[in-house]
């Protein structure tokens, strides 16, 4: 049974917080993904090819929304555990009458609700600078519900797992960023040479990229079923550890 | 005697790393009593609030609050139960008032404004109500944290150093709060170093050292018990030895035979008696003094007491 008056007390200071901050929350990924859009869609873009059949300009657009996507939904969710086990207000959620459900349905419940907002402003932003409509509207919200619900968990066994700052950063820094770059945001896998578009398959993010992108322009690299399927396996595992750190009060209790 | 709020049977913690925080403890708190545990810097106390709050899982032993089992009805027991941590930690930037909405919602309760407002009335945090926390002193810090932890009006209240750097008239009106909450029912177990706070506060007192629970009484029968008279008997004449007449009462000399130091007594009294007894022997045997200083010994002479008598055994 579900204390759903604590899981919405948790979710709505969530973002209360963000919103205290939602200058800097909003702002900063917006500029980035602009200068993106600016240099790759409207300089460069202007002289390459037509990407299985879209302009390069609306190509990168799925991509550079699940770069911004993947990069603040983590960092946002690990955030929002850390900082509590960092300065001590952990213990009011640790002695109060909540468990893993109400934790996470609060904490990833409101990370992945500013994701959302974000990716909307990230959309609105794309569509001032490029010319681009979406396929399937309603499958392309799902999914990205669903991305940014699987990330908010990944950043919550990130936050948990951290017991300093730079072990906080490292890992989008190290895997994230890099690997949503190779994982075809700016390409198309089938136009890199042997035996490169081969090893790009065991790139997770192919497939989110490659998911996203199929929701828009209706074709993409690899299968969408493919894609949703990873994308729910990637969410079962993060729930599955999150359910045994709890279990186990690991990094949590002492 | 009705069943205890809060039964502790052979808790144990050992941290990783080895270090047991709590041995074998075994406590029994009554309903709507203020339990005071007192114990030097690392003797556990803290240990064993996060032990029954959740915030440290025992290594062994079984903790029962309102006669379950915390480890099957965890949720039964976190709802009625309140925690005022230590350390201030909470979120800074959070107007005083949202914060302590927030922790009733937390804890499941539905809004109250009502309610609210008047647990900061009582705190006198009502005026501060729409400022940051950050912008509080600290003892309105400490405040808003027994605020948060009486915002869903917990039948069990733990209050961990609540008057910990705290000024002398802060740490009065602390008391009065504390004696509110009794008032109310609620039952209250606080640690402190200030054996003061305990002597003016508690029912019943515990002393804890190195994990282990040394003992636990009433408070005025462990003044009884270990309590002590201690006079000190300013002579005229400077004597090398005692003389016969008053070897029978516990004396010593002291201050190279300036003077006589007697120690005796349970706490109840008994020993200003054996003072005044002492003195009339004194002026029989024909030994003259010119003061007389009498003090009867706090529980913190008792705690230290105790603590060297654990030092002298282990
Ligand atoms: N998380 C932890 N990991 C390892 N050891 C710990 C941890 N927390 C406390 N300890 C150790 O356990 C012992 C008891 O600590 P505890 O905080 O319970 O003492 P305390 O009685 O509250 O002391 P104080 O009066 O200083 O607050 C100490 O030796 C402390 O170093
Ligand atoms: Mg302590």
């Amino acid at each position: 049974m579900i204390a759903w008056r604590s899981t919405w007390s948790i979710y709505k200071r969530e973002l209360v917080r963000f919103l205290r901050t939602a200058f800097q929350s909003v702002l900063a990924p917006v500029l980035t993904t602009s200068l993106y859009f600016i240099v790759f869609g409207a300089a460069i873009g202007g002289r390459m090819p037509d990407l299985s059949g879209v302009g390069y300009g609306s190509f990168i657009i799925p991509g550079l929304l699940m770069l911004t996507l993947l990069g603040e939904t983590t960092s946002n969710s690990s955030f929002g555990i850390y900082m509590p086990r960092f300065t001590g207000t952990i213990y009011e959620l640790l002695s109060a009458p909540v468990g893993v459900a109400e934790t996470l349905i609060g904490f990833v419940g409101a990370a992945a609700t500013k994701s959302l907002i974000l990716a909307a402003i990230i959309l609105v932003t794309a569509r001032l600078l490029v010319d681009y409509s979406i396929a399937h509207p309603l499958l392309a919200v799902v999914y990205i519900m669903l991305v940014a619900a699987a990330f908010s968990l990944f950043g919550f066994i990130l936050g948990i797992w951290a017991d300093n700052f730079e072990k906080l950063g490292i890992i989008p820094m190290l895997f994230l960023t890099p690997l949503t770059f190779l994982g075809g945001t700016f390409y198309s896998i089938d136009m890199l040479p042997e035996p490169w578009d081969k090893i790009a398959l065991f790139n997770p993010i192919v497939y989110l990229v490659s998911g996203l992108r199929w929701t828009f322009y209706g074709s993409a690299d690899v299968n969408f079923g493919l894609s949703l399927g990873i994308t729910l396996c990637f969410l079962a595992v993060c729930v599955a550890i999150i359910a045994y750190i709890f279990k186990t009060g690991w990094r949590l209790r002492a | 005697m009705s069943e205890p709020i809060l039964e502790l049977r052979g808790l144990t913690k050992i941290y990783p790393g080895g270090l047991k925080a709590l041995d074998h403890v075994d406590l029994e708190i009554r309903k709507g009593e203020i339990f005071a545990l007192l114990g030097p810097n690392g003797a556990g106390k803290t240990t064993l609030i996060g032990a029954v709050c959740g915030l440290v899982r025992p290594t062994g032993g079984t903790i029962h609050a309102f006669g379950q089992d915390i480890a099957s009805h965890w949720r039964d027991a976190r709802r009625r139960i309140g925690l005022v941590p230590q350390e201030l930690s909470t979120d800074m930037f959070e107007p005083v008032i949202r914060a302590v909405s927030y922790s009733r919602g937390l804890f499941g309760l539905a809004p109250d404004k009502g309610r609210i407002e008047e647990i900061l009335r009582s705190l006198s945090l009502w005026e501060k109500r729409n400022d940051r926390i950050m912008t509080l002193s600290g003892g309105m810090k400490r405040r808003v944290l027994i605020a948060k932890a009486l915002a869903h009006e917990p039948d069990l209240l733990f209050l961990d150093e609540p008057t910990a750097g705290v000024d002398v008239e802060l740490r009065k009106g602390m008391w009065a709060i504390i004696g509110q909450m009794r008032a109310r029912g609620v039952t209250v177990i606080l640690t402190t170093h200030y054996i003061e706070e305990a002597e003016e506060m508690a029912d019943r007192v515990g002393i804890i050292n190195k994990g282990r629970l040394i003992t636990v009484d009433d408070k005025s029968a462990m003044m009884a018990k270990l309590g002590r008279t201690e006079a000190h008997i300013a002579l005229a004449v400077p004597m090398s030895e005692i003389p016969p007449a008053i070897a029978s009462f516990p004396v010593e000399l002291e201050n190279g035979g300036m003077s006589l130091r007697y120690r005796g007594g349970d706490g109840t009294g008994k020993g200003k008696a054996e003072v005044a007894e002492l003195t009339k022997a004194l002026t029989r045997a024909g030994i003259d003094y010119t003061g007389i200083d009498t003090r009867e010994s706090s529980l913190e002479e008792i705690f230290v007491s105790l603590l060297d008598h654990e030092e002298a055994a282990a």
